[in-house]
């Protein structure tokens, strides 16, 4: 009997629960942090794992991103194995059953189709994503498209505010798509310029834009370039009148300025995601920015 | 719908102010109602074009994507028609339910200028896997890992080792368990065979560890690592800070244990973790942890009850954040073993005595990682031997070990480590040891 009766009290506790409280938000990622804030407001807490100038590649399953996981309603993260080495970590040690699986988990890369899937996998090619390339938030049209879904899973998960989610959703896309315009008018310059990346991060940003990616710096993911490798890639961007060596605010800029020395091509340094530089102070900004920054190279 | 609804509202509202107007004439408050209801239609007119704007901008943002994608080089872009389901599960292959598979292969090369055979370590005989290394050439462990999602409410994870002893070739269960995914409130349930989460390393595959060998501690206490079928119950408590608590029943088969004593549930354990940030640059983990078995033959020849505490800390800085790309750790864990039963010599029953008695030991570490290719390191070991009892010593052993580590990507390494181990009082072992190890298949995710 007691155990009945305590198994229908936690039951009824669990189902009560959800109703009151605000929607707890776990991302993975500072962009996609961004957007569920644009969607949810202060319908949701949002903790994001990551900061800005950490590579989210290569994050620590620290105590603190348990007991955040712990708490949370819905994880929203890029997916397509980017966070492979720490989010189910997080996952199984947060004992959190919300998230474990089911509705309480949104992938980003899982609502879009991705650029990039390796046609062959094989780790002599690097940290290879066998699901596409991760990072997704770089196409703005993707993003809106990212936008639907999680609105529909915040709806999903919070019924009550159905109309809410809805109107900002509504308010999201009619500005983020005249900022489309905006950016694209804007960034008509660079279309067709050459732009060597220092990690395969910015396909999406450079295919929406018409530019070429004509070399990385470091073409297998997590693996060093050899000095070959290095030499044959002064020369293309010496050769090709390249606009710039690209890289994110995240990472080191050592390889970049190298590269510059021996080519004369500028370097700059891209917020890659919200918050990377000053004026990225959501996603408008993220954009905004990135694009600014090139633009006052192609000048 | 909403339309009638307003309408129905409006009449209403006028049913119930139409007594004080009722002097005003009836004309005026039909002209009034039917302004009202033009004015709720015009708002209604304009919420549904706002809606149409909105619908259109979707439909345009949909086109744009379906262009950009057609723009895309078509053998770069798989489109997937489904792109929620991941495109292999589709397949009528069931190798699409494959767990994910991962393999850890190790090996060594180690010199010794003592010869391990001879290896003596005052107050504490060599139980488990705690013997040091083996001389020459040796296959340290390899193993397979097996994980995957059984179904919603489980997950499994079958670990297999490799490893050769005495020149032969062992294949063992190293671990083999399954978690519960779906208990309420933070409670995670596991069942099978695994490694105690006591203290900071013992719950580590050795794959992870910084250097090749485990802490005097751990060999002297614990048999290297100990692990044991049983069940686990583990909680998160729902704060900013990590909190975890937990324990286990466990079989007591092997050391500390053995003998499988009170029917096959001889060791229960209890274990607390704590942990947070001081800054996105830096994370610490601490933990208090007991273990209480009941032994009933224990490989030092040990009959009774012993119990073990170890308290354990680690503090990780990095700056941004960047574990990967530098920063430094220190750990330390300290052991306490304390023994109330009998020594039973395995020869001569004569030489049986009391046991009664504390050893304790330590170990602290210090990892630079100088940046994502090298990484170097130093620890410290110590352990306390009891001055009575069977293993009675007056001399303390320690040693001193130094490693450098080059990692070409995250999937694998190559170590070279050097210790200088003072066993007693009469010996000392010079070790090198040069070492590599690799991780093949599914990335692994590791813990903190």
């Amino acid at each position: 009997m007691k155990p009945l009766f305590l198994s229908a009290l936690l039951l009824a506790a669990m189902s009560a629960a959800p109703a009151q409280a605000k929607l707890k938000v776990f991302a993975c990622e500072q962009e996609w942090g961004a957007l569920a804030k644009e969607l949810a407001g202060d319908l949701a807490d949002v903790d994001i794992a990551t900061s800005p100038l950490q590579d989210v590649h290569q994050i620590e399953a620290k105590p603190s991103l348990i007991a955040k996981m712990r708490r949370a309603d819905l994880i929203v993260c890029a997916g397509a194995d980017l966070e492979v080495g720490w989010l189910p970590q997080l996952i199984r040690q947060s004992g959190n059953q919300k998230v474990a699986s089911g509705a309480g988990v949104f992938f980003a890369a899982s609502q879009v189709s991705t650029l990039q899937k390796p046609a062959r996998l094989d780790r002599a090619a690097g940290d290879v994503h066998p699901q596409g390339n991760p990072h997704v938030h770089l196409d703005p049209y993707r993003v809106l498209t990212v936008a639907k879904a999680l609105d529909a899973r915040l709806v999903q998960l919070d019924p009550g505010n159905a109309s809410v989610y809805q109107q900002r959703l509504a308010a999201f896309s009619t500005r983020w798509n005249a900022a489309i315009k905006t950016w694209e008018a804007k960034a008509a310059p660079l279309k067709g310029r050459n732009i060597v990346v220092h990690h395969d991060s910015w396909i999406y940003l450079s295919r929406w834009l018409g530019m070429k990616e004509i070399g990385a710096l470091e073409p297998k993911p997590g693996v060093p370039p050899t000095s070959s490798h290095l030499a044959s890639l002064v020369a293309t961007a010496k050769s090709s009148n390249t606009l710039a060596i690209v890289r994110a605010a995240y990472q080191d800029p050592k390889a970049s300025a190298w590269l510059s020395e021996r080519t004369g091509v500028p370097t700059v340094s891209l917020p890659f995601t919200v918050g990377g530089d000053a004026a990225s102070k959501d996603l408008f900004g993220l954009f905004d920015s990135t694009i600014d920054k090139l633009l006052g190279l192609a000048k | 719908m909403k339309k009638s609804l307003i309408a129905l509202a409006v009449c209403a509202g006028l049913a119930a102010v139409s007594p004080v107007t009722a002097a005003a004439p009836p004309a005026q408050s039909r002209i009034d109602a039917l302004e009202a209801r033009i004015k709720t239609l015009e708002a209604n007119a304009e919420a549904m074009r706002e809606q149409a704007a909105a619908a259109t901008a979707a439909l345009e943002a949909t086109r744009a994507e379906m262009e950009a994608m057609k723009a895309a080089a078509p053998t770069e872009i798989a489109v997937a028609s489904e792109p929620t389901e991941p495109a292999a599960a589709g397949g009528a292959n069931g190798n699409a339910f494959n767990p994910a598979i991962s393999v850890v292969l190790n090996g060594s090369y180690t010199g010794h200028s003592l010869d391990p055979d001879t290896y003596q370590r005052s107050g504490f005989p060599l139980v488990g896997e705690g013997a040091p290394s083996a001389k020459g050439f040796s296959l340290g462990e390899s193993e397979i890992s097996l994980a995957a999602n059984i179904d919603e409410k489980f997950y499994g994870q079958l670990t297999l080792a490799v490893g050769s002893e005495d020149g032969g070739t062992e294949l063992g269960i190293e671990e083999a368990y399954i978690d519960t995914t779906a208990l309420p409130a933070g409670f995670t349930l596991r069942a099978g065979r695994f490694f105690s989460n006591i203290g900071y390393l013992n719950s580590h595959h050795a794959h992870s560890d910084k250097f090749s060998d485990r802490p005097l501690a751990y060999q002297a206490f614990l048999g290297n690592q100990y692990g044991d079928d049983g069940l686990q119950l583990r909680w998160v408590a729902p704060t900013d800070l990590f909190i975890e608590v937990g324990g286990e029943i466990l079989r007591g088969q092997n050391f500390p244990s053995g003998g499988a004593g009170q029917a096959g549930a001889g060791v229960k354990t209890l274990f607390a973790h704590i942990g947070g940030d001081v800054g996105i640059e830096n994370s610490w983990l601490a933990g208090v942890a007991a273990l209480k078995s009941r032994t009933e033959g224990g490989e030092d020849g040990f009959v009774g009850d012993n119990t073990l505490y170890v308290a354990d800390a680690t503090w990780k800085w990095a700056p941004g954040g960047n574990f990967k790309d530098g920063g430094v750790t220190i750990r330390a864990e300290y052991f306490l073993d304390d023994r109330d039963g009998q020594y039973i010599d395995p020869v001569d029953p004569l030489l049986d005595q009391p046991w009664n008695g504390k050893r304790s030991g330590a170990y602290v570490e210090g990892v630079y990682r100088i940046n994502r290719q090298w990484e170097t390191g130093y620890r410290y070991d110590r352990l306390w031997a009891d001055d009575n009892g069977p293993y009675a010593s007056n001399y303390d052993p320690k040693r001193h070990s130094v490693m450098l580590t080059w990692l070409n990507s995250e999937f694998s390494l190559i170590r070279l480590q050097y210790s200088h181990d003072q066993p007693n009082a009469s010996d000392t072992d010079d070790a090198v040891t040069l070492q590599y190890q690799v991780n093949m298949g599914a990335h692994g995710a590791h813990k903190f």
